[in-house]
């Protein structure tokens, strides 16, 4: 006789009120493969945790947000957001499908001249740029962002001292109708700075102004906010033609679009309320040519989505490390992924999935990470099915911030893989060892 | 003969914080013209609706949206599969926004629903009602969204205390002074997150409308109500119809302007020199919709037909003096029901078949 | 030999009916079964060899899973002291 499948007993109490799993038949569906590589080959070759990327994924997901733009409106420009993943491959990624760079201090804009991005077609953004990055980034034509009235004055002074006329727009931050409203990078429009700041540069005669910035926020759910902002920019736009008979190249949107994944706290999950590339864009482009800009000389649109583009392309995969049960008997399953690795596992609720075929018996679980802290909980609550030891989860949209963020903490950061169209697998980034942490560090002699 | 239809309706939960579930089944069973098979959806295994036979044939527990649509549209397929579902009514707050952007999906599924789109659904939140006010005229408490406690400061400025301190979708206190301004802004965002919500206190009687607009500007029925006893939770415990020729011209005038589509409840204050202020606009038919009923509207029917399509007659006039008292009521129940629903997911109401 | 409570219920479809304390449960194939050889008299041992028999699972897993188990019947207070 054949023997059956043995599944771990389970009792769950049925709470008066709450709708019990069990009647549901509330399923996991595992991912067993990614573009086609199975699970299990990825952690055999590549050590347990890897983050894999799917440069199909990325693929797909850009050519679908450049569509809504470009069918739109006429000149659309991304520009890729290094700090949501700057490892080479994943800018390099970006910049064959026509993405320029979006940079936010000198170490990104480095690694841009590096991955063989021309000059011009690196946005520099944010409050750190010090003297030596400017000079170079004047040098190579660079389009600056200025964010506030020192830095103004000091590319007034460095074009004085390298004789060129630097490219540079202004940041500008407006109540557009969201919450939080972000105040601390760029100027105010409603309180006049914006002005201000555009004034002083017509009137210096020494910088190009070349285009107007704002960048709302993050993880923005109401498209509306970006139409709001979208209309400020053209009411600049609009002035700076009157006063100056002048006109701007580009209006840059930055980035900030949500992506699918589950804000900690929200009642509904990301998937269902995230809005698609057509609703940003909606928003924006119907703010733009319904302005009064002259429609002969429309500006580029510039974007710099980061996280929407390429957070849906990065999976994490890892192991089981143990289960046990809590002093109240809840289960506790232990996995090899830690926050470190998953940053953004402070604020998303993240999917994570079994990568065999489980049980439909689910248990409310705790995942909890390897490391040696209180803080280091990967899902506080999830219906989970029992795992076995050396059993394997993928955590699913991680590709945004955590290759930038995470922290070398008590052991080495994983390997990065990307998955090409073809289904080869390539590593992108290579596991750390102890010579990659020690060998920036110095003993002084007397320890020796 | 009786046109036969099957039902599918949420908001069972009828507790002393009632949804409008067996309200709005029991104006349906008073419909004449309909055989109708109503199919419960619950999300708890307690909602008394469930376990009512004359109201409900069969109950489906079904997840909460907070599980996603997949899943929720996964489990209504299953049991359309077996139910055939004509039109699907949600009651709840926090669903609807789900079956909105769901509706194509339904429909595809042979479902019909009648939902305000989103765009007249989200314009109405709180937290915007300030500019809903100005757009379509209609006077609206001073309000501010807070996002930090530091901002509590600058009240003073603007307001005369006391002010009301809101969640962007359920929760109000009345504060008098900053320290209760705080302690609520911490409790409410602690379960509701922000923007915390002051509203201005105006003083005066409030009073309700339930009304229906039927997605082209037109308003098909619309009952005034002022309610007589309230609860600790807030809610009517007793109330009488009324009419008031402004408040009902503010009621056709916006369902005019919004073009709303779907059933909607408008809370008002009517201030001691007569001027009307919008506090809230809930976008679904309330729990006290059988009151309407009683005084000659059937507004459940009249969405019914909506959502099957059918041309509906507006219903301009009402009974004054219709009066509601809630209460409450203890059914007997055997563990095995319990059973059934907990362990399937799913109870038929077998006695109300053989008491027939 | 450990025995589930006199008073407690558990029916085929796996549902359990503390009628002691009015609290409700539910266990999936596995449980029943488990619950059902303990109410029959059978000690560790004996339900451990039934199901290395009629199951695919190892001692060791076994063990561990029911051991597991029956600290959650413990902690619900299902069990005869």
């Amino acid at each position: 006789m054949e023997k059956k499948f043995f599944e771990r007993p389970i009792i769950n109490k049925i709470n008066a009120g709450i709708p019990d799993k069990f009647g549901m038949g509330n399923q996991l569906n595992p991912i067993s493969t990614i573009d086609g590589v199975a699970v299990k080959d990825l952690i055999a070759e590549h050590g347990s945790p890897v983050f894999v990327l799917s440069e199909k994924t990325i693929q797909d997901i850009y050519q679908d947000a450049y569509q809504a733009f470009s069918t739109r409106y006429p000149k659309v420009q991304f520009a890729w957001s290094y700090k949501t993943n700057y490892i080479d491959a994943v800018c390099r990624t970006f910049h064959k499908l026509g993405s320029w760079a979006e940079v936010v201090s000198g170490f990104e804009y480095q690694k841009a001249l590096e991955n063989g991005v021309p000059g011009n077609q690196i946005i520099f953004n944010g409050p750190d740029k010090n003297e030596a990055d400017l000079r170079l980034a004047i040098e190579n034509a660079s389009l600056i962002h200025i964010d506030h009235f020192d830095e103004l004055y000091l590319i007034i002074r460095l074009a004085d001292e390298t004789n060129k006329r630097p490219k540079v727009a202004i940041r500008v931050n407006m109540d557009n109708g969201i919450y939080p409203q972000w105040d601390r990078f760029g100027f105010n429009y409603e309180n006049g700075d914006a002005w201000n700041a555009l004034n002083r540069i017509m009137l210096s005669k020494k910088l190009d102004l070349v285009g107007l910035h704002t960048h709302i926020g993050t993880y923005i759910l109401a498209p509306f906010g970006y139409g709001n902002a979208a209309k400020v920019l053209a009411d600049l736009a609009i002035g700076l033609d009157r006063k100056y008979n002048h006109k701007i190249k580009y209006i840059d949107m930055g980035g900030g679009f949500a992506s699918k994944n589950t804000l900690k706290g929200a009642y509904l999950p990301g998937s269902d309320t995230c809005p698609s590339f057509d609703e940003y864009a909606e928003a924006i482009t119907n703010a733009l040519i319904n302005s009064s800009i002259d429609p002969e000389n429309m500006p580029v649109l510039f974007l710099e989505t980061g996280r929407a583009l390429i957070d849906d392309a990065g999976s994490l995969l890892g192991s089981v490390i143990g289960n046990k049960r809590l002093k109240d008997g809840r289960r506790a399953t232990i996995l090899d992924i830690g926050v470190n690795m998953l940053f953004t596992s402070f604020w998303y609720e993240h999917i994570v999935v079994p990568a065999q075929a489980t049980s439909k018996y689910t248990e409310d679980t705790t995942l909890y990470g390897p490391l040696c802290m209180n803080i280091d909980v990967i899902r506080d609550a999830i219906q989970f099915p029992s795992m076995k030891i050396g059993d394997q989860v993928v955590v699913k949209r991680v590709g945004a911030y955590n290759m930038t963020q995470w922290m070398q903490f008590i052991t080495y950061r994983p390997k990065v893989v990307l998955i090409d169209r073809k289904g080869k697998v390539h590593t992108i980034r290579n596991r750390e060892n102890i010579d990659s942490i020690r060998s920036l560090e110095v003993v002084p002699d007397y320890l020796k | 003969m009786k046109k036969q239809l099957t039902i599918a309706i949420t908001g069972l939960n009828n507790t002393d914080n009632p949804g409008p579930g067996i309200p709005v089944i029991r104006s349906l069973r008073e419909a004449k013209g309909f055989d109708l098979r109503i199919i419960g959806l619950a999300y708890e295994n307690l909602e008394p609706g469930i376990y009512m036979e004359d109201m409900v044939d069969k109950t489906y527990q079904i997840p909460y949206p907070s599980g996603g649509a997949d899943v929720l549209l996964e489990r209504i397929q299953y049991i359309t599969d077996k139910e055939h579902i004509d039109v699907l009514i949600p009651n709840f707050d926090a669903e609807l926004y789900t079956f909105m952007k769901a509706e194509k999906r339904l429909l595809e599924m042979g479902i019909h629903t009648f939902l305000p789109t989103i765009e007249q659904f989200e314009e109405r939140h709180k937290a915007v009602l300030p500019k809903y006010g100005e757009k379509y005229g209609i006077n609206v408490p001073k309000s501010t969204n807070l996002t930090s406690v530091s901002d509590i400061r600058k009240l003073k400025k603007e307001y005369e205390f006391p002010v009301l301190v809101k969640g962007k979708f359920y929760d109000a206190h009345i504060a008098y002074n900053d320290e209760q301004v705080t302690s609520y802004f911490n409790k409410i965002s602690a379960k509701w997150g922000l923007p915390i919500i002051i509203q201005e206190f105006i003083k005066g009687t409030e009073v309700n409308v339930v009304a229906l607009g039927d997605g082209e500007g037109n308003t098909i029925g619309a009952v005034g109500m002022r309610k007589q006893f309230i609860t600790d939770k807030g809610k009517a415990w007793g109330g009488i119809t009324i009419k008031d020729d402004k408040m009902m011209d503010i009621t056709y005038k916006l369902i005019e302007q919004t073009k709303w589509r779907g059933g909607m409840e408008l809370e008002m204050i009517r201030t001691n020199d007569g001027k009307y202020y919008m506090i809230e606009i809930n976008p679904r038919i309330p729990a006290w919709v059988y009151l309407a009923v009683g005084a000659g509207q059937n507004i459940p029917e009249a969405l019914l037909r909506l959502a099957m399509g059918e041309k509906v007659a507006p219903m301009t006039s009402y009974t004054l003096g219709t009066m509601f008292v809630r209460y409450s009521f203890d059914m007997i129940g055997d563990i095995s029901q319990f059973e059934k629903l907990s362990m399937t997911g799913e109870l038929e109401n077998i006695h109300k078949k053989t008491k027939q | 030999m450990m025995k589930i409570k006199k008073n407690i219920a558990v029916s085929e479809s796996g549902f359990v009916f503390d009628a002691g304390t009015g609290e409700t449960y539910s266990l999936n194939p596995v449980g029943v079964e488990i619950v059902k050889l303990m109410n029959e008299g059978k000690n560790q041992e004996e339900i451990s060899n039934y199901f290395l028999s009629n199951y695919e699972v190892s001692q060791g897993i076994f063990e561990s899973a029911y051991f597991d188990f029956v600290s959650i019947l413990n902690q619900y207070n299902l069990i005869e002291r």
